[in-house]
């Protein structure tokens, strides 16, 4: 592809308006990790709301709504889907499958560019009259749109242009990761012989093709409810006393769109993390993944399945109960293949040479996590079991558990293991070992008390939970509890970034394999790879990615790229 | 290379040969990059205009006001007879035709003769250029005399306004893109030769666009005029 052409030179070609994959990836992960700081102090905000109420004046019901709203917001879509589809696949697609770049590296460059203008307008929107929306990160119709929700003047039209903006960024990324696996491999690299971490970011980026269309269809028409006074999901409504000109649309069709966007959503930032834990674990136990192939069908089952199961968050919308059987049925045999990958992750620790690196103790979090919120998940995919806990604080600890710090776990992990690669430098250890332990113990003292409130049938996405009969007083210490853990956990992110910013600088410098790893950015001439990433000659692949501790060997590992029968030194 | 062994969940051999195929080094579908590329957007597109008329059917089954009659708001009056769907029909028939004119582009394309591969890939631009025209000129005849709006519509369910505009307009904006995408290949075609380069294959990748803008319109048209 691009063999021949040379290094840009100047500083605006090299560093802001770069076509390489690697800088891409970079100005990816900073704005994503610099929006979600905005949503870690505003999840802050709510909690010094729930656990000391009264005593912050500032943090009225509107701040609150909308600390909730874009919190939410900002952790999926902005943060999570971002740093791991823009950050790590952009980064780690083209380096383990051995290419020079992205297929397309204009349109890769262009999707930073108009992501960047997302996350602009998203926060632009703190600054509007009337402040950003408070709809809830679901935006459901009609309240999101009408008098009464904070935002819904100029906030709500700003949060569904930045959302459309985002998935016009995140497809011209999504059409480069895809067509770069499937047509842009090294010489040898077959698709079985793909780390798992591309095919987890590979599945996603699939899954990110097929739904953001449902979010894109349902935030148009939503403008134009708002916008232009269409009634795509506007029914006859009194608003403040006032019957408005909405007549006979469909608030429910919403909540399919946004849900058939939503559920694949869950999976786009799991599969990722799924495929770098896989990894992670894998290089840090230095043994061989157990099941590789399982895995990599597991990953393409659940890619398949999430797309049928997304009426499940709909369960109380009112739907006819053969549909919810369905739904229930489909989301339970996600069960399966998610198993498998935990059954396999465990059975590959088994008997490993495990080493407990920063990388590594935030995979073992990862898997934690993800087991106990993903039972939490079989409570609520069966309809009789979820109508009785839904809207409860019993579904914040499940998604928040599953979905949110699991994911943010890996991505924790993955950066402790490819900063060496990507700055040439280690991060500081020490640091590294407070920072998970504050952050893990830390999310465990946050969410998992949140069952117990949940099962007390203490509703979620409430303001102030003062004089109502059937919440004991231990339910206000509880939530005291999980508001300083909250203060706790976010402080210690302070070290992560901290961290970050003295390691890239002052770090011990690395080798170029420091983790003694097999897959190919490991293997690359120069450390941070150069421009076009393999010098003159693209490597060529001899085996799959988990070549460990073969017997006979002086090395416990063999790189992907290590010619057959070749002595190891 | 221990993995090799390893069962696949569906044992039978062909289904093993074609994964093996199929996952073979390098590349998955022996085309060029640009090409894969550009299927994967359009069956992404396809998500965005399926999702908009599975959301038209919807709305218009569960309004509770009576839908416009299409063969009395689509008519026309030439020469004091009323001809329902005659300006559709001749609408549909334009862009149906310049698929036609871009499949003769693409194999002239193909066969290295430049020159007359952008002439065709001109006259298929101008035809998108009249359809769209066409359509400017139904959108200002619903407006202006019947009164449809977006948010209302004196002859029934305003839905019916909304989802018209949106979808002809988003649909209307991709033969828009379409005409200008066209235009910059057939210049390319006429002054630099691109074809010969490439073996017709950016021509090859305008027309799946193409054919793909005029598959979304047949669509369209059944579920809007024909329903």
């Amino acid at each position: 592809m691009h063999d021949s052409h040379d290094a840009p030179h100047g500083f605006w070609t090299r560093y802001v308006f770069s076509q390489d994959h690697k800088v891409i990836a970079i100005q990816y992960t900073v704005t994503a990790l610099a929006v979600g700081l905005v949503g870690l102090v505003l999840s802050n905000l709510m909690r010094l709301q729930l656990g000391f109420p009264g005593h912050f004046d500032f943090i009225d019901a509107n701040r609150y709504y909308q600390s909730l709203t874009q919190h939410g917001m900002i952790m999926v879509v902005y943060l999570l889907t971002a740093i791991l589809l823009g950050g790590f696949g952009n980064y780690l697609i083209p380096l383990m499958i051995g290419a020079r770049d992205m297929v397309f590296p204009f349109l890769n460059m262009l999707s930073y560019w108009v992501y960047l203008v997302a996350v602009l307008v998203l926060l632009a929107s703190f600054v509007v009259p009337g402040g950003p929306t408070g709809a809830g990160w679901t935006l459901y119709p009609p309240q999101s749109i009408l008098p009464g929700t904070p935002g819904a003047d100029w906030g709500i039209i700003l949060m569904l242009v930045s959302l459309l903006i985002f998935i016009v960024a995140a497809t011209m990324g999504g059409l480069n990761y895809v067509t770069t696996v499937l047509q842009a491999r090294a010489e040898g690299m077959t698709l079985f012989r793909l780390p798992l971490t591309v095919w987890g970011i590979f599945m996603a980026t699939i899954l990110a093709l097929f739904a953001f269309p449902a979010l894109f269809v349902s935030g148009v028409m939503l403008l134009f409810d708002k916008v232009l006074g269409t009634s795509f999901f506007m029914p006859a409504i009194v608003s403040m006393g006032q019957p408005l000109a909405y007549e006979g649309g469909s608030p429910l069709l919403f909540q399919h769109l946004f849900w058939f966007f939503g559920h694949p959503e869950v999976y786009i930032v799991a599969l990722p993390a799924f495929g770098i834990v896989s990894d992670l674990i894998s290089t840090h136990a230095r043994k061989n993944i157990f099941g590789y192939r399982m895995m990599v069908w597991a990953i393409v089952a659940i890619g398949v399945l999430s797309v049928v199961v997304w009426a499940h968050h709909m369960f109380v919308s009112g739907m006819n109960p053969a549909f919810g059987f369905f739904f229930a049925v489909t989301t339970l045999i996600i069960a399966v293949p998610t198993a498998i990958k935990v059954y396999n992750w465990l059975l590959t620790l088994w008997r490993g040479d495990i080493h407990l690196t920063v990388p590594m103790l935030f995979a073992l979090g990862f898997i934690s996590m993800f087991a106990i919120g993903g039972l939490t998940g079989l409570f609520l995919g069966n309809v009789s079991v979820d109508i009785p806990l839904s809207d409860t604080y019993f579904v914040v600890a499940h998604f928040h558990m599953v979905m949110g710090v699991a994911p943010i776990l890996v991505i924790f992990g993955g950066i402790y293991h490819w900063f060496p690669k990507v700055s040439g430098r280690m991060m500081n250890d020490t640091l590294g070992r407070w920072h998970f332990w504050l952050t893990f113990v830390g999310a465990y003292a946050i969410f998992f008390p949140m069952h117990y409130l949940g099962f007390l049938g203490m509703p979620r996405r409430y303001y102030a939970y003062e004089n109502y009969a059937f919440i004991p007083e231990s339910a206000h210490t509880l939530n005291a509890f999980i508001t300083v853990a909250a203060l706790v956990v976010a402080a210690a992110q302070l070290l992560f970034l901290f961290n970050l910013a003295w390691s890239a600088r002052r770090g011990r410098l690395a080798s170029a394999n420091p983790w003694g790893a097999t897959t190919l950015e490991w293997q690359t001439p120069d450390t941070p790879p150069g421009h076009g990433n393999w010098g003159a000659q693209v490597p060529v692949v001899h085996r799959w990615a988990y070549e460990f501790s073969p017997p006979g060997q002086a090395r416990d590992f063999v790189p992907q790229n290590a010619p057959p029968d070749a002595p190891v030194e | 290379m221990a993995h090799e062994s390893s069962d696949s969940p569906l044992g039978t051999t062909a289904w093993r040969d074609f994964v093996a195929d199929w996952s073979a080094d390098r590349v998955a579908f022996r085309v060029p990059w640009g090409k894969a590329m550009m299927w994967l957007f359009l069956v992404s597109d396809t998500f965005v205009f399926s999702c908009f008329l599975v959301a038209y059917m919807t709305v218009r089954t569960s309004t509770p006001v009576a839908w416009p009659n299409a063969s009395e708001v689509f008519a026309l009056t030439i020469g004091g007879v009323e001809l329902p769907l005659i300006l559709i029909a001749i609408m549909t028939f334009v862009l149906i035709s310049s698929s036609g004119t871009m499949a003769m582009a693409v194999r002239a394309a193909a066969l290295g003769r430049r020159r007359e591969a952008g002439m065709l890939v001109l006259l298929t631009a101008a035809l998108g250029a009249s359809f769209v025209g066409m359509q400017a000129f139904e959108w200002s005849k619903l407006i202006v005399e019947e009164g449809i709006r977006p948010w209302g519509n004196p002859l029934g369910a305003p839905q019916f306004g909304a989802a018209f505009f949106t979808i002809t307009g988003f649909h209307g904006l991709h033969v828009s893109a379409g005409v200008l995408y066209l235009l910059v290949v057939a210049i390319r075609l006429l002054t630099r030769g691109a074809a010969a380069a490439d073996g017709g294959q950016g021509v090859e990748i305008a027309g799946l666009y193409w054919h793909f803008v005029d598959l979304v319109w047949v669509f369209i048209f059944a579920f809007f005029y024909l329903w």
